[in-house]
């Protein structure tokens, strides 16, 4: 089925062109990383993730959100998204393959990573990282492609693999539970030190995912002849409403229990992030920007009306996207490093080949999804035509 | 052709899977057998300084201003082989000065004695009891010795930086770049690090098994003890017995073994 996902049209070329030019940007940029080393970043002693971390937690959320397309259709038998769910496995495979990236690229010493398997240590939660990702990865890879397969050659697929599709299910709210657990079982850092940081996470990844989803969707219809759906992309943007909904009533949550409690350890990152410390808070425009996209995105979403509107739920879908991304691939990392926990206020931003390296990783993430929904289309064009 | 592609491809990923799952196979087997078989024990070679559960208590009356504490600090970094970085956000250091309020954020009172709330306080590695930063690595790089001390490996860490993250008192530093040109003074008897690896205070565990105390009680001028805290008959318990002592942020429950007299 590769050879589906190079054939294609002058436009199509040209995107992947600009997609392998992007990546090889990046690339160059990560060979001068690894000689200098990771100096070459905003990371300091103090804020010792950033960046990379922050697009890795973000993409973990948008790969477990794909399961919102699989769970409805094998666990409840809604057959409409019978149609959608091999985007959804999709887009959790290429989400995955960036996830791993950014961990590699954040690495200090890349060549060393098989020691996590080599010395594995069931005490670290890094390690049980490791492997849900992977196995998530590999469970997407096996069950899209003999569907996908299945699908071409008009059979069914077959029966072992029913069984990885109700394991895929569990492991996808695995990875970002566990993913959670990385940040929330550390003693002194106050932000992440909550309960609520696994559900919060996932509540934002079920409205990320699905609402890249239904943007995918969108331009599935304009630029092929598949047609993933009207009724499809009304229940996708659904579930982002309850989604959405969820994720800020968990916000809220954690906002009350900080500012009712007052302890000082969890209150100042919250401060740092929306009002800023001791005269530094370069992420206050961006956060109030993060809390306005997704209050702009509920009443979008929620009111039927617009909601079924599909260009205002395109405009709705970005909101939500661009709010979670900022709530997490902005916010949750360094705003759990700042302040420190000797109380020092040292900011961190991002430098440019830092990001420069970070597109590099998105643009391989998403030629391993054109490829893969190219495939895709391509067999449901040849099915129905 | 294509047959005989595919299984092949199956059999080495059939292959590849079964030699990754004996590593781990084997961590789980030793963790279930630890009630039964024990561990191999260390054995230090002799004339190594040992103890049960190796601490330190600083005094800090003994220390007038910063300038009593800065041959200390540089005793440690001097024969540790610390690079000095212009660029404050490389920065490496083992032990360093810092004021009560950043020492003890949750001890911090509104009006303090003067003499504490000017006088910088000496933190380095606390060494602790049940160590975040060990539960979090991933590679058993960060490890703790049967006498207490928490040790970097060097070659092992993969530079993930979990346990900076989890280090509750800053303890730990990265080299954010080749450290080797910026070193003033090498000493050979102690190795460089290279860039991408974590470190940190290491209790001069060297100097121990050559049956000498850590370079900074040396350097302290009788300010700085270190001791077995297990140990009725030690300094160390004895300064802890007439002494009323703090640590940094006990309520987390790592168990600090670095001990302040205020």
């Amino acid at each position: 089925m590769l050879e589906l996902a190079i054939e294609g049209s002058k436009k199509y070329y040209g995107w992947i062109t600009a997609l392998i030019a992007a990546i090889g940007v990046g690339f160059g940029c990560y060979l001068w990383q690894l000689s200098f080393g990771l100096g070459i970043t905003g990371m300091s002693r103090d804020v010792s993730w950033g960046f990379y971390i922050a697009q890795f937690t973000f993409l973990v959320g948008v790969a477990a959100g794909g399961v919102m397309v699989v769970l409805p259709y094998y666990l409840h038998d809604y057959k409409a998204f019978g149609r959608i769910t091999i985007l959804g496995e999709f887009l959790a495979i290429a989400s995955l393959v960036m996830c791993l990236l950014f961990v590699l690229v954040d690495l200090g010493q890349p060549m060393r990573i098989l020691n996590v398997w080599l010395y594995p240590t069931p005490n670290s939660v890094l390690f049980w990282d490791t492997l849900v990702l992977n196995g998530y990865l590999f469970l997407n890879v096996v069950i899209g492609w003999n569907v996908l397969e299945a699908e071409r050659n008009g059979t069914h697929y077959p029966m072992w693999v029913k069984p990885l599709i109700y394991i895929s299910i569990p492991f996808a709210v695995s990875i970002h539970t566990v993913t959670a657990w990385l940040y929330c079982g550390l003693p002194g850092r106050g932000f992440w030190l909550t309960a609520i940081l696994a559900p919060r996470f996932l509540s934002s990844a079920f409205a990320a995912g699905p609402a890249l989803l239904v943007l995918l969707c969108l331009i599935i219809r304009r630029v092929t002849n598949f047609d993933p759906g009207r009724e499809q992309i009304q229940s996708l943007s659904k579930i982002v409403a309850y989604a959405i909904c969820l994720n800020v009533f968990f916000f809220l949550c954690e906002v009350f229990v900080v500012f009712y409690s007052k302890i000082p350890e969890h209150m100042d990152h919250i401060k740092y992030l929306f009002f800023g410390l001791h005269g530094h808070g370069v992420l206050v425009p961006w956060m109030w920007a993060s809390v306005a996209l997704m209050i702009i995105s509920i009443i979008l979403l929620v009111n039927p009306i617009t909601r079924r509107n599909e260009n205002v739920l395109a405009v709705a879908c970005i909101c939500v996207f661009c709010g979670t991304w900022i709530d997490k691939g902005l916010g949750m990392i360094s705003g759990g490093f700042v302040p420190s926990p000797l109380h020092h206020v040292n900011e961190y931003v991002p430098t440019i080949p830092e990001i420069v390296i970070t597109l590099g990783v998105y643009a391989t993430g998403f030629l391993i999804l054109t490829a893969l929904f190219k495939m895709a289309i391509s067999v449901k064009e040849e099915v129905s035509g | 052709m294509e047959n005989s592609r595919r299984i092949f491809l199956k059999i080495a990923g059939i292959s590849a899977l079964g030699l990754s799952a004996n590593p781990v196979y084997n961590a789980f087997a030793v963790s279930e057998e630890h009630g039964g078989k024990k561990e191999p024990k260390e054995i230090p070679k002799k004339g190594t300084l040992t103890a049960k559960r190796w601490a330190m208590v600083i005094d800090t009356r003994k220390f007038k201003s910063g300038k009593d504490l800065e041959p200390i600090i540089e005793a440690c970094h001097k024969i540790h082989n610390i690079p000095v970085f212009e660029n404050k956000r490389h920065e490496i250091k083992w032990i360093w000065e810092e004021e009560f309020k950043h020492a003890f954020p949750d001890l911090e009172n509104e009006y303090m004695n003067e003499r504490i709330k000017s006088l910088p306080f000496l933190v380095l590695c606390n060494h602790c009891q049940d160590a975040p930063c060990v539960r979090a690595c991933p590679t058993k790089a960060t490890f703790k010795h049967e006498d207490g001390i928490v040790e970097m490996d060097f070659h092992r860490c993969i530079g993930c930086r979990f346990c900076m993250a989890a280090c509750p008192y800053g303890s730990r530093s990265f080299n954010f770049r080749d450290p080797r040109p910026f070193i003033k003074e090498t000493n050979k008897k102690f190795p460089t690090r290279m860039k991408g690896v974590v470190e940190k205070c290491n209790f001069c565990r060297e100097l121990l098994a050559e049956g000498k105390k850590p370079a900074c009680v040396e350097a302290s001028n009788g300010a700085i003890v270190f001791g077995d805290l297990e140990d009725p008959e030690s300094e160390v318990r004895k300064l802890l017995k007439s002494n009323y002592t703090i640590r940094r942020k006990v309520a987390l429950g790592t168990g600090p073994a670095i001990y302040y007299i205020v």
